[in-house]
């Protein structure tokens, strides 16, 4: 099974079907992720992106295809160590109110087979959280006392402490302003190429997309309706596509108001 | 067709009733399988005694020492009717030890500590803190779950105990203060009635019940739905079960206990 995949492709979704009850939000989806490139899936609200992405984590399982994580089928072998190849940027953030933030950051570093002396975790995560552009004295405040997009920051510096692999991004400009958003944008694409990382982002905004992506899927009906490079999205001559990027009302795509 | 489809409805209300019991029997199951796989989580467990056992004492004290107050003076006022005022301390002692001091510490703790721990979990789930721990490598069964319920189960026979003492104190005061009993005479009728058996009881119910009501917070906090209305509803659902099943079980072990 595993000698036909490309070994450059880091994630790939072959014919992956889900439902929940009579709902069927993936419909034999297929995605390829190629090895150090970043893809965004787009698409409306509730078409199941969220859905592919805790599927490939092996958060949700799917009813039928199969999910290959660089070669190997996602969910065979140790667990933890197949987790730890990842990093999430979750979309409300999901930082862990009870702690302070520096050991938010630092969490997978402070316990399980990544597990370092706790003067070296904090310090780790404090220089992750200057890389995302916060100070050292947030470490030790508490998630409820941040701001939105400091929030979103700490969930990304969260998202890179263990130095990930792949890192998936779930909406990481939802609840922000313009401006914050363009930051977090920048963000990620500064991190995802420096980190060398294969990244997964979710999103219905476009200007992410154009900021974020090497490569974009367009995810409808259950299926990936387009995909390519970013370069050939506006002269795709996909409908659904064309619909989704120009935000019109009217199109193939029927808007439930 | 109508008193069939009454048969129908009573028909999946009961599989509905049984799939339920054997959702919570395997996650009970699987909560202590996970109490004793590493890795450990030491200071949950600490935080979470802290916070089911020393942060309990207050309101279980309380409710001790008012219940056993109004036991005395039930009783003497019951026994007057047939010149029985002296068995006070004897079934103050007695009623406190074997019923009272672990029902109303259990429901004190299904109040306080099952809604407490299944609205944080609920909140937890619903704001993807539950899914973050997974791609954390941390699993929320070890984590959250078994730190809680270690906890109770430990800490509620104490607490029970402490309950137990409050309010056969909380009877000595009122019959001494307030119906003339003598200290002494009081004091020595309660500790030569009380058998071993009565503590022992008493203690292990306890247990049951610190399991039962940390089982049911996480076990609806991890099962909540989206949203405020899920987080609401979770808390309840869990509070009301921890309840029935704490007094079911209650029945069950005065029955093992005292009647076989």
């Amino acid at each position: 099974m595993t000698q036909d995949i490309m070994p450059a492709s880091m994630i790939k979704m072959d014919n992956v079907h889900k439902a929940f009850g009579d709902n069927r939000v993936l419909n034999g989806m297929n995605l390829e992720i190629a090895k150090g490139t970043s893809m965004v899936i787009i698409g409306g609200s509730g078409t199941g992106k969220s859905v592919a992405l805790k599927s490939i984590l092996g958060l949700i399982q799917p009813d039928s295809g199969e999910i290959y994580v660089d070669g190997k089928p996602s969910g065979s072998g140790d667990r933890d160590k197949f987790l730890a190849r990842f990093g999430m940027l979750f979309q409300g953030g999901a930082l862990f109110d009870s702690l302070p933030v520096w050991q938010n950051v630092a969490f997978r570093l402070l316990r399980g087979q990544l597990k370092r002396p706790v003067e070296e975790a904090r310090e780790i995560a404090i220089e992750k959280l200057r890389r995302v552009g916060l100070k050292p004295d947030v470490a030790d405040r508490l998630p409820a006392e941040l701001s939105g997009g400091m929030q979103k920051r700490v969930g990304l510096a969260r998202a890179i402490a263990a130095e990930p692999e792949i890192i998936f991004f779930d909406e990481p400009t939802t609840g922000l302003d313009p401006i914050m958003s363009g930051v977090i944008n920048d963000l990620i694409r500064e991190i995802v190429v420096e980190m060398g990382a294969t990244a997964m982002t979710i999103t219905h905004d476009m200007t992410s997309v154009r900021a974020i992506a090497d490569n974009v899927a367009m995810l409808h009906g259950g299926v990936i309706q387009w995909t390519g490079p970013v370069a050939e999205m506006d002269q795709s001559g996909d409908p659904f596509l064309d619909q989704f990027i120009h935000g019109r009302a009217e199109g193939p795509i029927e808007a439930v108001r | 067709m109508t008193p069939l489809a009454l048969l129908a409805r009573l028909g999946r209300m009961a599989l509905g009733a049984l799939a339920a019991i054997g959702r919570v029997t395997l996650f009970a199951l699987s909560t202590f399988t996970h109490m004793f796989r590493p890795p450990y989580y030491p200071r949950e467990v600490l935080l979470s005694l802290l916070q089911v056992g020393w942060l309990s004492l207050p309101v279980v004290g309380l409710t001790a020492v008012f219940t056993g107050g109004a036991l005395a003076l039930q009783i003497y006022a019951g026994g007057a009717r047939f010149n029985a005022e002296a068995v006070v301390p004897q079934i103050v002692a007695i009623g406190m030890v074997r019923e009272l001091g672990p029902v109303l510490v259990g429901l004190m703790i299904a109040a306080r500590v099952t809604s407490s721990i299944a609205a944080e979990i609920a909140t937890m789930k619903v704001t993807e803190q539950i899914d973050a721990l997974v791609t954390l490598s941390t699993n929320p069964m070890q984590y959250l779950v078994a730190p809680r319920v270690l906890a109770a189960l430990v800490t509620v026979p104490v607490l029970v105990g402490v309950g137990d003492i409050i309010g056969i104190a909380g009877g000595y005061t009122v019959a001494v203060y307030n119906l003339d009993f003598n200290s002494a005479a009081y004091l020595k009728n309660t500790v030569d009635f009380l058998e071993p058996l009565d503590l022992i009881s008493s203690l292990v119910k306890g247990a049951f019940f610190g399991t039962i009501a940390a089982t049911m917070g996480c076990y609806y906090g991890m099962q909540s739905g989206r949203g405020a209305q899920g987080v609401g509803r979770a808390t309840k659902s869990s509070v009301e079960a921890a309840a029935v099943l704490i007094l079911a079980a209650n029945f069950i072990l005065t029955g093992v206990f005292f009647s076989l």
